[in-house]
């Protein structure tokens, strides 16, 4: 993967649209009355960042477990030889998020989002099931204040 | 107090937020006017597309509008799971702190795993190089140091997996219901 390089306005709407962009008729007007730059010229710079790769989103960001669905992480313990098979079969069900390898013993950590808080359950007995390993279920029990964001 | 978490109907979100929901999961349209444009595409008005999202932004379905950087591709390829094994009774404050640090992205509690998993605080550390990340923690263990009863980082080797939100559509949403 090749470093992305950005010049300083790339960098300030990064570190400014973490924040928040405005939500009014001209947003990227008001972006860019902040920036002494015009309309089109933040479009484009968004455009090109997320073309390529430099951000992953653009938008609005949801809160799943608000709307009525649940979120957890869990881990498993998997044995080296059958890493592969497993990631196939955790990975096939399409409440899996996001799936890591990690550095422990528990070397699979995966988040499951599902629409409803029981879906969870049926969905990690279902892996348990086809993988026959335990999952260790983590959900959150308490989320503490995020402070700040990634400057870069 | 907070009527969502009450709400027993799934949702907090009625139709139309659900509609925008969807109209804007891929993200907002990069033209001049992207609410409008959402509100042609729902055949509502501009004003009705704002208000909403402004609504949906108090009621914390919206967490913010706004961008998502990718932080391998900024060069943060060091992302370690710092995990803690807190008292019980100081994690909440000592939570409050470690999340308020400017370089820890998400921090949570959750429950141990004894005898395997005896860590109940989380936070995710982003840095350039593992070095950098181990400073971080190591500055975070001055912070706990009464109360950590220890701790270890988890770096993740490789990304298995990685799907943003998804919603199904209004009214397929319902017949799940």
């Amino acid at each position: 993967m090749n470093d992305i390089t950005f010049d300083d306005l790339d960098r300030k709407i990064i570190n400014a649209l973490q924040g928040g962009f405005p939500v009014s008729d001209d947003p990227f007007g008001e972006v860019a009355s902040w920036f002494d730059t015009d309309r089109e010229n933040i479009i484009s710079r968004i455009k090109a960042l997320l073309d390529n790769g430099a951000l992953s989103r653009f938008g609005p960001l949801f809160n799943s477990e608000r709307m009525g669905g649940a979120v957890t992480l869990a881990a498993l313990k998997v044995p080296n030889d059958r890493f592969e098979e497993v990631t196939k079969l955790v990975n096939a069900h399409r409440e899996v998020a996001h799936n890591y390898a990690r550095t422990h013993e528990l070397n699979m950590w995966f988040v499951l989002a599902t629409e409803t808080p029981d879906q969870i359950a049926r969905v990690i007995e279902k892996i348990e099931a086809e993988t026959g390993l335990h999952v260790f279920n983590c959900p959150k029990e308490q989320e503490y204040f995020i402070g700040l964001r990634l400057e870069i | 107090m907070n009527p969502i978490a009450q709400s027993k109907n799934n949702e907090g979100a009625d139709e139309i937020d659900r509609q925008i929901i969807v109209a804007t999961q891929k993200g907002l349209p990069l033209v001049a006017e992207p609410y409008d444009e959402i509100a042609n595409q729902l055949g509502i008005s501009s004003a009705q597309v704002k208000d909403r999202i402004t609504a949906m932004q108090e009621r914390g379905i919206i967490r913010r509008v706004g961008i998502v950087p990718n932080h391998y591709r900024l060069g943060y390829v060091a992302n370690g799971m710092s995990v803690w094994d807190i008292d019980d009774d100081k994690i909440d404050e000592m939570g409050e702190r470690i999340g308020a640090l400017d370089y820890v992205t998400h921090c949570y509690k959750r429950p141990r795993h004894l005898p395997l998993w005896p860590y109940n605080l989380f936070a995710m550390v982003h840095a350039k190089t593992r070095q950098e990340v181990e400073d971080k923690v190591a500055a975070i263990a001055s912070i706990l140091a009464n109360v950590d009863r220890g701790h270890d980082i988890i770096y993740s080797t490789k990304i298995l997996k990685k799907t943003g939100l998804r919603l199904c559509s209004p009214k397929k949403a319902k017949n799940n219901v």
